[in-house]
């Protein structure tokens, strides 16, 4: 079984402070998303855990047992990377093998696990290939199966999905959620995709210059931001934000409100603005819409809505979707 | 980069080299360097004493020695300009459209890999024997008298085979350099009016300025312990014409068994190539992104 | 796109690239012609070149008067052998400034480059000592040593170069994967540089093979290398041009094979990366 704890875990690299102090706890069996800009720490963290760099401070636990200071071997950890890292000189099968034959696992074991594995994520006719011979996407399945067949404690996914085109990208996110749905192992995923991040987790950590900003599940972080890092970076389109005398009248340093949660009339409305740019996407509309003293709104109505370029239209926010932060971005 | 574990493993994994470099490096040096202040010759064992500087004095006081230097001198310039002139061009050459291109590379480059013993007695019978060689048999027919090699220019003759030697060398490594020359910077001059020779001489050369750099510092670096060469051709003579420094040394060490005297000579050959050696390593140095 | 280039200028330039390649590699080919004559027809006036009675006696009598085959061996045992060794000191030395640098490596690494730019004039005597004390002058033993110690300051060198070309992420998966410093090093790292490390074996069995100050130096016939059996040609009782030629053409033969199989690493071996 596989827990996780973090233990007022720091970082630096020389005289740069990477992680200043993190405590963390990764529950047995949990999907999490480590997510945030770039530079954000998010991948330290998790070559953090798994061992591949030292800990500057605290302690990082597995199963109840102090791991601080254990090689990456021992940590009963597999990890995909971004490269998927895959042994060149190997087979398909000598890749996926590999972990085990580090065991000391007879030959007959070996093939159950292998053919196994190959068979969940159909490898099977690939198994004798090299993976220069593969593609993207199959090259991605080798690495995963590589780490499950060894029955981790935990999967580290360090930005697996970012080699791929878009439309391979969806169906490996898939196959991955599935792949939890079926394993039942802890997943700790790192991406700085928050489509990704609200897709895939069970629990969001939120990440910004080393400091979790909120860690919570993807709907929380969706309707109870702690804070405007979390607001800006959780929802696409990006949370509009007014600042000013139109958010003071609000009694707020700052209000946010989702271009989703906005509705938009031709007649009347809380805020008025001239459509900038209308982009229609069918299921979808977009508003660019210029307002005086409060700068671009996007908003975003289902459904083609007949506004054009020019037009004037006013918007009204949702009732209780309405976000108020103080001068520290805190939400209040 | 890495954990505590693989730094403390790196360490280990070091050492086996580091250690038996240096200690290759320093406890024979060190050994000469100890010699060096020593009446020391091994006709007469157990008669060591400490002369202080007696023997650097006496080694530059010998003749021989100046001779040997300029010896030295004179095959490291006399090779370096053979190889260095004739290796642009011969890479200029080659950097054209040929037929048979690879063929011809591999013709050029096979002196390089002929030992110094072959090299040097093939050459010295068979090419340039004042009777039966080639040459001989060349001047002849050119109803020319033919010439007593390494009678009458024994250095020369010497030159000329360590630079048929050291040639492939230079022309290999400046072709190297030749080939990655921006194609499109070439035509740019081209088109800005640039002939062939302002080419030559405002692209080309100043992009092979640090190719020619160093194959000049590496050569000079093998060049001034030129041994096997002169062991089979001259032994270093007629007289001391062929001796350079470093057949000098063999000389007083190995057949004169003037330990003290030959390690003097040693010290002083060591202070020399660390000359070169020294802006070698710098340039090596600023190309090593570790 | 560039010019089209004019035939005749073409067949020019090949033709004056075809000679001066041919004349360089001349004293070669009259070296292999020459060992195929007598020993009169080797002298003769003027020179015959491909019209003679060819025989391969010159290579039967090199091998029966003077055990030719014995410092062949010698050769390959001795710059074999030193190879061997040195990769095997050199690859966990290289393995770590590749993947595991600090602020000393590249000063270690220079310091180790600055080691072969000691001339052996500066170590002779006491080597020479040192081997005469030991009972290593003239054994397999002591030439492979002194073989490898040169020669190690290139194969780590080499092989650093190698190594810095594979990404850390394949052995970080391997870490991953439970694989010990050992096993990484034998199961993924080895494995992958196999082109480097024989590149690098290639070009140091070369630089043994032609070694010729301390084979010349510290034996004399038990472990005598061909550099020093052929340098025993250079007597004046020794000339034999024809059995000259027949041995050179046996010492230098599988050398140049070797040799032009490895052109490229050449230049990264012996220019220590500064020409690229």
């Amino acid at each position: 079984m596989g827990s996780i704890s973090l233990q007022n875990v720091s970082k630096n690299f020389g005289g740069v402070t990477v992680i200043p102090d993190i405590s963390l706890e990764i529950e047995d069996g949990q999907f999490v998303v480590f997510v945030g800009p770039s530079g954000c720490g998010k991948s330290t963290l998790l070559r953090l855990i798994a061992g591949l760099e030292d800990v500057s401070g605290g302690v990082i636990q597995i199963d109840g047992q102090d791991m601080t200071r254990t090689a990456p071997a021992q940590r009963k950890l597999s990890m995909v990377f971004q490269s998927y890292a895959l042994y060149p000189h190997m087979s398909v099968r000598g890749n996926i093998a590999f972990p085990l034959k580090m065991e000391g696992a007879d030959k007959e074991t070996i093939d159950k696990a292998v053919n196994n594995a190959a068979s969940i994520l159909n490898l099977t006719d690939y198994l004798d290939r090299k993976p220069r011979q593969l593609s993207g996407g199959q090259r991605q399945r080798v690495a995963i199966g590589r780490a499950i067949v060894r029955q981790p404690k935990a999967f580290l996914f360090d930005e697996p999905l970012s080699n791929l085109d878009a439309a391979l990208r969806v169906n490996m996110r898939l196959e991955i959620s599935e792949l939890h749905k079926k394993l039942k192992t802890t997943m700790v995923y790192v991406t700085h995709d928050q489509v990704e991040a609200m897709t895939m987790a069970d629990k969001i950590v939120v990440l910004n210059a080393g400091n979790i900003e909120q860690y919570g599940t993807p709907l929380e972080l969706y309707t109870k931001p702690a804070n405007r890092f979390v607001a800006g970076f959780i929802g696409s389109p990006r949370m509009n934000f007014i600042e000013g005398d139109e958010a003071k009248k609000m009694g707020a340093h700052t209000v946010g409100v989702r271009p989703e949660h906005l509705s938009p009339s031709k007649t009347e409305g809380l805020w008025a603005g001239t459509v900038g740019v209308a982009e229609h996407l069918g299921s979808d509309t977009f508003l660019y819409v210029h307002v005086d003293d409060v700068g671009q709104i996007t908003v975003r109505a289902s459904g083609d809505v007949a506004f054009h370029s020019g037009e004037t239209v006013y918007m009204t926010p949702m009732d209780g979707r309405l976000y108020k932060f103080d001068a520290q971005g805190q939400a209040i | 980069m890495a954990t505590q574990q693989t730094q403390t493993a790196a360490r280990l994994m070091m050492s086996p080299a580091v250690l038996l470099l240096l200690a290759w490096m320093l406890i024979p040096l060190s050994m000469t360097l100890y010699f060096s202040f020593q009446r020391y010759n091994l006709l007469m064992p157990g008669m060591e004493y400490f002369t202080g500087l007696d023997n650097y004095r006496y080694f530059f006081a010998n003749p021989n020695f100046w001779a040997a230097l300029t010896n030295t001198l004179v095959l490291v310039g006399g090779v370096l300009a053979i190889t260095l002139i004739g290796g642009t061009l011969l890479a200029l050459l080659l950097d054209q459209p040929i037929f048979g291109q690879g063929i011809v590379r591999l013709l050029v480059i096979a002196p390089f890999f002929v030992m110094p013993t072959v090299s040097a007695l093939v050459w010295k019978n068979m090419m340039m024997h004042p009777v039966n060689g080639l040459f001989s048999f060349i001047a002849r027919v050119f109803g020319v008298q033919p010439l007593d090699w390494f009678g009458q220019v024994p250095m020369l003759s010497i030159i000329l085979i360590v630079s048929w030697q050291w040639l492939p060398f230079a022309t290999l490594i400046i072709l190297t350099a030749l080939q990655s020359l921006d194609e499109e910077q070439k035509e740019a001059a081209g088109m800005d009016g640039a002939g062939p020779l302002s080419l030559f001489f405002y692209i080309i050369l100043p992009h092979l300025a640090r190719a020619i750099t160093v194959v000049m510092l590496i050569q000079t670096i093998f060049l001034l312990s030129i041994f096997a060469e002169i062991f089979v051709t001259t032994a270093g003579g007629p007289g001391v014409a062929t001796t350079n420094l470093t057949f000098l040394i063999y000389i007083q060490s190995l057949l004169q068994f003037d330990v003290g005297l030959a390690s003097a000579g040693g010290i002083v050959a060591v202070i020399l190539a660390n000359i070169v050696a020294l802006f070698l390593l710098r340039i090596v140095g600023r190309n090593l992104d570790a | 796109m560039a010019r089209t280039i004019s035939t005749r200028r073409k067949v020019i330039v090949s033709a004056i690239a075809w000679l001066i390649g041919l004349t360089l590699f001349f004293p070669i080919l009259w070296t292999f012609l020459t060992s195929f004559k007598t020993e009169g027809t080797a002298i003769a006036m003027p020179p015959r070149f491909l019209f003679f009675d060819w025989t391969l006696e010159n290579y039967q009598t090199v091998q029966t008067r003077s055990n030719y085959f014995r410092h062949f061996s010698n050769s390959v045992i001795t710059a074999v052998g030193s190879t061997i060794i040195g990769l095997i000191i050199a690859i966990p030395a290289a393995w770590a400034m590749a993947f595991s640098p600090t602020k000393r490596t590249k000063d270690v690494l220079l310091w180790m480059l600055s080691t072969k730019m000691l001339p052996a004039v500066g170590v002779l005597v006491p080597i020479y000592l040192i081997f005469r004390d030991l009972r290593l002058l003239d054994t397999h033993i002591g030439l492979i040593i002194v073989l490898t110690m040169i020669n190690l300051p290139i194969i780590v060198w080499m092989l650093y170069t190698y190594f810095k070309e594979i990404p850390v992420d394949i052995l970080e998966a391997s870490r991953m994967d439970g694989a010990s410093l050992r096993q990484e090093i034998i199961y993924v790292l080895t494995p992958m540089a196999i082109p480097g490390i024989a590149s690098t074996m290639l070009l140091n069995i070369i630089l043994a093979w032609n070694e010729a100050f301390w084979t010349l130096n510290l034996t004399t016939t038990r472990a005598a290398p061909l550099t020093a059996f052929i340098a025993s040609y250079s007597s004046p009782e020794g000339l034999f041009w024809a059995k000259l030629s027949a041995a050179s053409t046996l010492a230098i033969a599988p050398i140049l094979i070797m040799g032009w199989f490895s052109q490229k690493q050449l230049v990264r071996g012996l220019t220590f990366g500064a020409v690229k």
